[in-house]
């Protein structure tokens, strides 16, 4: 079995199945987990509630005005990051074909050309957060192993797929697989640890408004 | 021109005259063999005087479990070229398909061959190599293919593994591999060897590796799989006239929507070309007429090891094996059970809530 094959059947199938456990097993412990009773009358009804969690979702897209001198640098390069990675994964031909593959969704990609700059932005402002997180005090004393860990595991598939593009430093094939068993690494590690907030991060913050819908206070 | 070496035996420079090819004809040849293998162009004189002074080298062809398609195609080379000349430079003494000899004067004729070049011959083999039940699976005149193969390999010079068959197994090796078939390297360690894997292969790279063999007495530059580099080197992807198409993110979807009528990457559709080393993008096929790409199918990666095994030849290079709804249930029922653990424990060992009043 070479290289290629590893990462395209066992590894692919193994790294699946402890994404699918690990979600099941982050999901059911956040749902059994014993919540605080209410006992204060709701100030809103659910649905007055459901809106606010909603609209809590998007505006803890924008930062507060008053912070944004001091985290502009983060905001700015996590939003190019994050909007990189996604150009990425939904432009890029063969990352369409899996998903086709998986969900039978399909949509027209963008050209080599456009995924290679994206995955160069992205990866300098990958690069330039890592060293904002090592630089601030601050960060860095707040920073555990789980934030450096996550950081690498979405860094080298981005870093293989420009060699990938690249094809010089190694055949096709192997930087393929290498290619295709990081983007594994990454889905393994992704409900173990800070990367659960891909999905958790909507959740949380839609709860979160809904409770102070809840209470009547700004969402 | 030479018409014999030192030993008497009549040159290649003087069998081609004869049959009315110059010097210039072999100059023209020998620019093409060089260019094929990728040398510098100040090669080809000293390779058509070196080709025009050779004398033929007996080459011994062996057919062990294969379909013939090997041998078919190399005849079809194309004729009628210098290339089927340079078949007529070599001294084929045996090869079963082909001689006019058959049963205990076939054998003669393999003896003699071997006992006259004991150390110079070449031995061909196209086909796999059945190793189990002791290579019970495919014999000629009683003996089986494992056993002529170490008795022949061992006083051959250097040995061609034809085919991808001979080179890695082949379809003989797919699973379930009833016959253990091997690749000719899995056997033999102790010779050179040349594979020139395809399915069939193409027929100019075993012209051309015999050229150079002839030219300069030794075997071209091999990459990691005993593929000549020459051929082997570059995908087919990376030579292919549709690369352009998968750059700018064209690709057709099905065989027959309009990005296949205008011919556009067929990568969607199980191109295993950004997989696959070998020359059919540049070389062609029917004498440089066409390759599959270019008739409209993509690469199925015959001249890679294990292709046959390598999933569906319509599944894409971005798809992956399945883990099938009962893992995944498995997984979900694991992981949920994990977590109501989990989340259990985190009731029992959990402080008392002060606000909690119930």
């Amino acid at each position: 079995m070479s290289l290629l094959e590893f990462a395209r059947g066992p590894a692919f199938q193994a790294s699946v199945l402890i994404l699918i456990a690990g979600v099941t097993w982050r999901l059911a412990a956040i749902v059994l987990l014993r919540s605080r009773p209410q006992f204060a009358a709701p100030r809103h009804g659910l649905p007055a509630r459901i809106g606010g969690g909603s609209a809590t979702i998007l505006t803890r897209f924008v930062p507060r005005r008053a912070f944004w001198p001091r985290i502009a640098a983060s905001v700015v390069l996590s939003a190019v990051f994050h909007l990189g990675l996604a150009i990425i994964i939904f432009g890029g031909a063969p990352h369409i074909l899996l998903i086709h593959q998986f969900t039978g969704l399909s949509w027209p990609s963008l050209p080599k050309g456009v995924i290679v700059l994206v995955s160069g932005v992205t990866l300098a402002s990958m690069i330039a957060l890592l060293l904002r997180r090592i630089a601030h005090p601050v960060l860095r004393l707040l920073s555990t192993a789980d934030d450096y860990l996550s950081w690498l595991v979405v860094f080298l598939p981005v870093l293989t797929g420009i060699l990938l593009s690249g094809e010089t430093v190694a055949r096709y094939e192997t930087l393929l697989a290498l290619h295709i068993l990081s983007a594994e690494l990454m889905i393994v590690w992704l409900p173990f640890g800070k990367l659960m907030h891909a999905g958790l991060v909507f959740a949380g913050r839609g709860l979160m408004g809904m409770n102070f819908s809840r209470k009547g206070a700004a969402t | 021109m030479q018409n014999a070496d030192n030993d008497g035996a009549e040159t290649l420079g003087a069998t081609l005259a004869g049959r009315g090819v110059g010097r210039r004809g072999l100059l023209k040849f020998a620019i093409a063999m060089a260019s094929s293998l990728a040398l510098p162009p100040g090669v080809a004189p000293l390779m058509a005087a070196n080709l025009a002074k050779a004398r033929r080298r007996s080459v011994i062809w062996l057919s062990f479990q294969e379909c013939t398609g090997c041998v078919e195609t190399l005849l079809r080379s194309s004729s009628p070229t210098i290339d089927q000349l340079i078949f007529d430079f070599i001294s084929l003494d045996y090869q079963e398909a082909l001689m006019a000899a058959a049963g205990s004067a076939a054998e003669k004729t393999l003896r003699d061959a071997i006992a006259a070049n004991k150390g110079e011959y070449l031995l061909a083999i196209d086909g796999s190599i059945p190793t189990k039940d002791s290579g019970v699976y495919s014999l000629t005149g009683g003996r089986s293919n494992l056993a002529m193969l170490k008795e022949i390999a061992a006083d051959a010079k250097a040995i061609l593994a034809i085919g991808t068959c001979a080179a890695f197994g082949g379809i003989p090796k797919a699973f379930p591999n009833p016959t253990g078939a091997v690749g000719v390297e899995d056997l033999v360690v102790d010779k050179p060897i040349v594979n020139i894997p395809g399915c069939p292969p193409v027929p100019e790279v075993l012209s051309g590796v015999l050229a150079y063999f002839v030219s300069f007495g030794k075997l071209p530059e091999l990459d990691g799989r005993k593929r000549p580099l020459a051929y082997f080197g570059a995908t087919i992807h990376d030579q292919c006239y549709r690369r352009a198409f998968y750059d700018q993110g064209k690709f057709a979807h099905s065989f027959d929507d309009d990005g296949a009528r205008q011919g556009w990457c067929l990568f969607e559709l199980g191109c295993k070309g950004p997989t696959t080393h070998n020359a059919c993008a540049s070389v062609k096929w029917n004498n440089g007429t066409s390759f599959p790409i270019q008739s409209g199918h993509g690469c199925i990666g015959c001249s890679e090891p294990d292709f046959w095994d390598a999933g569906s030849f319509y599944t894409s290079l971005a798809g992956v094996g399945s883990t099938g709804w009962r893992n995944a249930g498995i997984a979900a029922a694991i992981g949920a059970a994990g977590g109501a653990a989990a989340a259990l424990a985190a009731r029992l060992h959990a402080r008392p809530d002060p606000e909690d009043k119930t």
